[in-house]
């Protein structure tokens, strides 16, 4: 019944032997045990489970895990490296874009994708971006703010103030 | 939540997937996207003792144009349509309702086949197909046949689509002269399904007379449906005010909606009617 395959998580391959139901999310956290990716709904309403499959955003807990088999899976933990945090990272931190932090790997992988399609987004298409992740904290100005900020860091261009806005 | 256990099988070609499906019978279910039966089936609700993963199968997924036809690859997944060049140019009600359809992750893997053969009435493809005019292809042991989109939908998660059967394509009257369209749907939150929604298509001649009109309603009928009395009185017509206010006004009287959470009958009758009108109006105006 099990089925052996391969997950390429954040470049280093993982073999593993799964139930065919096993979903995508539980092999990240429990079998590669990277507990980054966060389980919310369990229903692929939150996104708190976002990562990314070949570059493309999606909900781990809807998707199998005999799916991704040899497939290019992209969790929070790769963001960071020696040289220091990715700039989505530097960009939730620079903006106070967390609170309780749950949903922000969810957040940010997603954001990710949204700014690779589309480099310089406006404030409406960040918000359409990010329809699929819930934050129960910030209210989401703050992480609207920090996607921005990613968006002018990434491209080289001025960047925007990050003192807190009382709106 | 976790499933029951299933065996899974991903083949790499068409024939093959038909080959097995013929082997399993009823206890197999095709996996396309996945990301409706997947929850159905970590609810329990569906319980396949074999998925066949057709996600392998190279070939079934496209956008084109082709002897008057629009064709899309069933496995075409709603962000390669929202990001078609064809889609956006011409065939405005799909950009109107990928956007609404659940949210961006989601539509990273859901398909539009996987969306009609679902055969959910709360669906948003099946509207846009009857407004469309649309056909179906299903591809069998025996070869391919043509269903159209009326005799499509035979009841809850209920499709034309039979054992053994894979739908492969879906076949769309290209659009042509004047040609426009539109979908809304009302939603109570970002990626729920409609509390009612309608798809709107218009073509227009010289004279500004309404040559094809297609209307189909999204979650206010047991199956998804076409607004048929409301065509009628729009083909042939100069489309003015009064009879746009008449077909969306024969809409909402011709749709079967249910109460539930998201609303009792007379409301989505009214949402029905609103909505006809703004969408006919819409796409009157893609039309110009």
């Amino acid at each position: 019944m099990t089925k052996k395959i391969t997950l390429k998580i954040n470049g280093a391959e993982h073999t593993m032997e799964v139930e065919p139901r096993m979903l995508l999310v539980h092999a990240i956290r429990e079998n590669a045990s990277l507990t980054g990716t966060h389980i919310g709904c369990d229903t692929s309403s939150c996104g708190a489970c976002t990562i990314l499959i070949d570059g493309k955003s999606a909900k781990s807990c809807t998707v199998l895990a005999v799916q991704a088999d040899g497939k290019e899976i992209a969790t929070v933990e790769g963001l960071a490296t020696a040289e220091g945090l990715h700039p989505i990272q530097e960009g939730f931190h620079l903006n106070h874009a967390l609170h309780c932090g749950f949903c922000t790997p969810g957040m940010m992988m997603r954001a990710i994708e949204l700014l690779e399609k589309n480099p310089n987004p406006t404030e409406d298409e960040i918000r359409w971006g990010i329809a699929g992740n819930l934050c129960r904290c910030t209210g989401y100005n703050n992480i609207v703010s920090a996607i921005q900020w990613t968006s002018a860091k990434m491209q080289g261009k001025e960047l925007p103030s990050t003192e807190p806005k009382f709106v | 939540m976790i499933a029951e256990n299933f065996n899974y099988e991903a083949p790499s070609t068409l024939e093959e997937a038909i080959s097995l499906l013929h082997e399993y019978g009823d206890e197999a279910k095709i996996l396309a996207g996945g990301h409706s039966l997947i929850p159905m089936m970590k609810l329990r609700f569906a319980a396949p003792t074999h998925l066949i993963d057709i996600n392998n199968i190279p070939g079934l997924s496209y956008v084109k144009e082709e002897g008057g036809m629009l064709k899309i690859g069933a496995m075409t997944k709603e962000v390669e349509v929202e990001d078609s060049e064809i889609i956006k140019s011409k065939y405005h009600l799909f950009t109107d309702a990928t956007k609404l359809i659940a949210d961006p992750q989601v539509r990273n893997f859901g398909t539009l086949g996987g969306n009609l053969a679902h055969g959910d009435a709360a669906n948003d493809h099946p509207a846009v197909m009857f407004a469309l005019g649309a056909s179906v292809e299903i591809t069998g042991k025996d070869g391919k046949r043509t269903v159209p989109i009326d005799d499509f939908f035979h009841g809850f998660y209920t499709t034309s689509v039979q054992h053994g059967e894979v739908l492969t394509e879906i076949q769309i009257p290209a659009a042509s002269g004047r040609f426009g369209s539109a979908y809304h749907k009302a939603e109570r939150k970002v990626g729920d399904y409609a509390t009612a929604g309608v798809a709107a298509m218009v073509q227009i001649d010289e004279d500004g007379k309404c040559t094809r009109a297609g209307i189909g309603l999204t979650n206010v009928n047991s199956i998804p449906m076409r607004a048929a009395r409301s065509e009628e009185v729009l083909i042939g017509s100069d489309l003015s005010e009064s009879v746009i206010n008449q077909a969306a006004l024969f809409a909402s009287e011709d749709c079967n909606p249910s109460e539930d959470l998201r609303g009792n009958v007379e409301y989505k009758r009214h949402l029905v009617k609103i909505i006809t009108k703004r969408m006919l109006n819409k796409a009157i105006s893609r039309a110009k």
